[in-house]
């Protein structure tokens, strides 16, 4: 499929090419993805992800209506909800202001031992949770050689989330700060803009939309996690239980349609702040500079 | 590198806050873990380690681990290219959608994840008989397993990708389209080799998540010894037999793994160097 | 860049040897720990699905069977896993010829699902294959000296016990205090007694026993309810900072075992468990610390096994279907009732 490309507009060579996302062509442009393209992805996620969650739904729906929204309505569900959502939002924050801070440090900063510093953020994927549970266990609770001991408490479930979700926001600003073209930060400096300034008015409307992809990410993975948040957090009903605990007590008890139904609720909360999130990120990205 | 055009001059007590700063977070939240991670795993000395992680079961547990994040990551690749070029480039009614499903793997609980495909590959599942004519065993055999794992490793070539091809725009695809190039070769000479090392970055991120899936997997795969262990569920199982020591030996495996693909991605880094 | 390149060769290089040595280790097999199918002629394959703890046990069951005449020329695959979501697997279409499982009701759901015939526990028995009895695990030299049950509700102590809703087998806890508070005949002193224990001195109720027992071992609590023979194989396993204390009232754990009706070699299966019952097996069981079922292993090892004066089992409670529902349903139960209960006062 080919059409037209124009000559002046955005493909005028004789326009310094700049980097910035693309608006809406005011001409038609050569499409790189055609529908077969389209068909295909649409087809991949349909069945690996679609078709999984929607069995689940259905599920959840197996009692009908009212075992729905019964199931919701569960006191204890809708506290491990409402505690879920709310240390997944709080652990999302925190991380990505440290993730910028350490992209930062990891761009733009010159240590010995930066390779060796990079290579380790991305470790706690590859720790099975149990692991990951036991060690934080040793370290923030009752025997911490810290000191601290958190355990059984929702510090401790934020402490687990820390570490699971560190990575995201990091690495999906990394490449980006990496790119960020550094003519404005000179302009600016040499007209006098302090440090401060020139990050938060020139470099961080950059970031933006790579911290709130990150922050998509980490917020999803932190809802989710089960394994790393059992040993150290006690599992305790309206206080630190999360919603994948609550639901895995559901199956236990041989309740799944109520595990299917909290878990539907959770999806769909989450895919709310995601495309919002998302949005957000579009939104800025069109005021990009 | 930062050589070149330092931007954003710092100056010294700033640089030097910061990077405490940042030091600081990481060391308290990741390096004293691993450290002690690491501390006990060794504790009882390299032989046992060896000899922890050279019995039969670790090594078919290995060996399926391998699989499963290999096909994972060969599978999610290819689509997570695609996936990127289309959230991207694409123009197409229902995309934010398609957008936002590709954060979702995440999102589910895991066990919600095994249970979701007993749902559907399971024996009473939607597609139980079909595959029961057919001999084909997807839950409880290694297949599950994989599919588990293309599940939730799904999202990071994708989300690596995309931000790159935003980034670059498409002028070049453009100027060669009207060159007459075919849409595999713009794809190809173009695209490909511009977003090559997010790719490799994506991949790394990727392999690193399927190795270390632990919940789905755990109810998708049955637990038979030998053969549907995958070496997370090593790792539990030998907690469950107060083989502590050999639970961290394990672990160290999947620690290894991980490393060798971290440090093929810091050689590989996208940006690091020139391209 | 040549030579990035050439160390991402060699890392990749590592890789894929490491792959290369563990694909030439791996064809070996061993008897213990580890799937041996393949080896040996025609012969069946058995596969057994259990729960967690005995594999141990069984590790040391099924190379002895197959040295008998019965189970010569027998494959084992076998699968270790948590009691309840083993038996869901295996309701889910996971294979087995022989299921073992920590309680009764994991037993009666395969019955329900049509995958185990309804008279498993029409034997001498009664389906079982081993005992043990709730128990209380504490600090090495007990320094807030814990005996009775009435001791874990002293000011101050703090019990460990898994969450009853994620652990089926926690439920048997909570039973040996129930029936210690005369719950057998009198529920609502049963219940009393729960609910100050609950409500008092359970701060946290983990996932497993197994979690529960690592928690303990952490340092957090006085007291860990437990099994017998969890205390006694995690002693034998290395754990050395704790003690087994054993209340003189408390209730009887039975552990079930049956053949399936899917079993594609219904005869070896039967010939498996019977094996189960036999002496050899049974002093495998008690080497463990299980509490034998076959009376005869059971009276060599009385001295191993003490009874308490007080022994409740679970008929004394009207049987699994009466308890689950009382006591454990998630929505009704009086058990369930204490932990919403309990949550209204540190609800946020």
């Amino acid at each position: 499929m080919s059409a037209p490309a124009a000559t002046s507009g955005p493909n005028d060579p004789t326009v310094r090419p700049r980097r910035r996302a693309k608006r809406a062509p005011a001409v038609r442009r050569v499409s790189a993805v055609g529908p077969l393209s389209i068909g295909i992805v649409t087809l991949w996620l349909s069945i690996i992800v679609l078709l999984p969650l929607a069995a689940v739904v259905v599920k959840s729906l197996d009692g009908g209506l009212d075992q729905f929204w019964n199931a919701i309505s569960n006191r204890q569900a809708v506290a491990a909800l409402r505690f879920t959502l709310i240390v997944s939002l709080v652990v999302t924050l925190i991380n990505a202001v440290a993730g910028v801070l350490i992209a930062w440090v990891l761009v733009r900063d010159e240590f010995p031992g930066k390779r060796f510093v990079n290579a380790l953020i991305d470790l706690p994927f590859a720790l099975p949770t149990i692991v990951a549970g036991i060690t934080l266990l040793a370290l923030y609770g009752k025997d911490s050689p810290v000191g601290i001991d958190v355990s059984f408490t929702q510090t401790a479930v934020a402490l687990a989330l820390l570490f699971v979700t560190l990575p995201f926001v990091v690495r999906s600003v990394q490449p980006v700060l990496i790119e960020v073209d550094k003519d404005m930060e000179e302009a600016a400096a040499s007209l006098g803009a302090s440090g401060p300034t020139i990050f938060r008015r020139i470099i961080l409307p950059n970031l933006v939309p790579a911290i709130l992809s990150g922050c998509g990410l980490a917020f999803a993975r932190a809802v989710g996690e089960f394994g790393s948040i059992i040993l150290i957090s006690g599992n305790i009903p309206f206080d630190t239980q999360v919603t994948s605990v609550y639901v895995f007590k559901q199956i236990e008890s041989d309740a799944p349609i109520s595990a299917a139904a909290v878990s539907v609720v959770l999806l769909f909360i989450s895919l709310v702040v995601l495309f919002l999130i998302r949005s957000l990120g579009r939104w800025g990205a069109r005021h990009e500079r | 590198m930062s050589a070149e055009r330092p931007g954003l001059r710092t100056s010294r007590p700033a640089r030097y806050t910061l990077r405490f700063l940042a030091l600081g977070y990481l060391a308290v939240l990741l390096l004293i873990p691993l450290g002690v991670i690491l501390y006990r795993t060794f504790e009882p000395g390299i032989g046992e380690v060896w000899a922890s992680i050279t019995t039969p079961a670790a090594q078919s547990a290995f060996q399926l681990t391998l699989l499963a994040a290999g096909i994972a990551v060969v599978l999610n690749t290819i689509f997570g290219v695609l996936t990127a070029l289309v959230l991207v480039r694409g123009r197409f009614p229902g995309r934010r959608f398609l957008d936002a499903l590709v954060d979702l793997p995440f999102a589910v609980s895991p066990i919600v994840v095994g249970i979701a495909l007993i749902l559907v590959y399971g024996q009473t599942g939607w597609f139980g008989d079909t595959l029961e004519n057919a001999g084909i065993q997807i839950i409880f055999s290694w297949p599950g397993i994989v599919l588990a794992t293309v599940f939730v490793s799904l999202p990071f070539v994708a989300r690596e990708v995309a931000p790159v091809l935003r980034e670059i725009g498409d002028d070049q695809e453009q100027a060669a389209a009207t060159l007459g190039a075919s849409r595999w070769q713009i794809f190809w000479r173009i695209t490909m080799p511009a977003i090559r090392w997010g790719v490799a970055y994506g991949v790394v991120l990727t392999t690193a998540r399927a190795i270390g899936e632990f919940g789905a997997v755990s109810v998708v795969s049955g637990h038979i010894q030998g053969e549907t262990q995958t070496l997370t569920l090593l790792v539990e199982q030998r907690f469950q037999n107060f083989d502590l020591a050999g639970a961290y030996a394990a672990s160290a495996v999947l620690a290894v793994i991980a490393l060798v693909t971290l440090l093929a991605m810091t050689l590989l880094n996208p940006r690091k160097d020139e391209t | 860049m040549k030579l990035r390149n050439r160390i991402s060769f060699v890392a990749l290089t590592g890789v894929v040897l490491a792959l290369g040595v563990s694909a030439c280790g791996g064809s070996s097999d061993d008897s213990s720990g580890s799937s041996d199918s393949g080896s040996g002629g025609g012969g069946a394959t058995l596969s057994l699905v259990a729960y967690s703890t005995p594999q141990v046990v069984y590790d040391e069951v099924i190379p002895a069977f197959k040295k008998t005449t019965a189970g010569a020329d027998t494959n084992f695959k076998s699968s270790y896993g948590a009691s309840g979501e083993q038996s869901r697997a295996v309701e889910a279409g996971l294979s087995a010829d022989v299921v073992a499982f920590s309680l009764e009701p994991d037993v009666t759901r395969l019955v329900k699902a049509k995958k185990v015939a309804e008279d498993w526990n029409q034997n001498q028995y009664k389906g079982f294959v081993s005992n043990s009895l709730v128990s209380f695990v504490v600090r090495k030299g007990n320094p807030k000296n814990i005996k009775t049950w009435d001791d874990l509700l002293k000011p101050g102590v703090n019990v460990l016990t898994p969450n009853p809703f994620t652990s089926g087998a926690a439920k048997w806890n909570l039973l040996g205090g129930y029936v210690a508070a005369g719950g057998a005949k009198d529920p609502k002193a049963g219940l009393a007694y729960l609910d100050e224990l609950l409500s008092k001195h359970v701060k946290v109720q983990d996932k497993s026993g197994r979690e529960a027992l690592q928690n303990f071992v952490s340092g957090n609590g006085d007291v860990l309810l437990s099994y017998e023979y969890e205390a006694i194989t995690a002693q034998k396993k290395g754990e050395k900072n704790i003690e087994l204390v054993q209340p003189q009232q408390t209730i009887l754990i039975q552990n079930p075992i049956a053949t399936t009706l899917t079993s594609k070699d219904p005869e070896k299966a039967k010939a498996f468990v019977d094996y189960a019952w036999s002496k050899p097996a049974q002093e495998v069981f008690a080497s463990w610390g299980y509490r034998p079922v076959n009376q005869e292993v059971f009276d060599e090892h009385k001295a191993d096994f003490p009874i308490p004066t007080d022994l409740y089992t679970i008929d004394d409670l009207g049987g699994w279907s009466k308890v689950n529902d009382e006591l454990f349903d998630p929505e009704k139960g009086s058990v369930a009732a204490i932990e919403n209960k309990n949550g209204v006062s540190t609800e946020k």
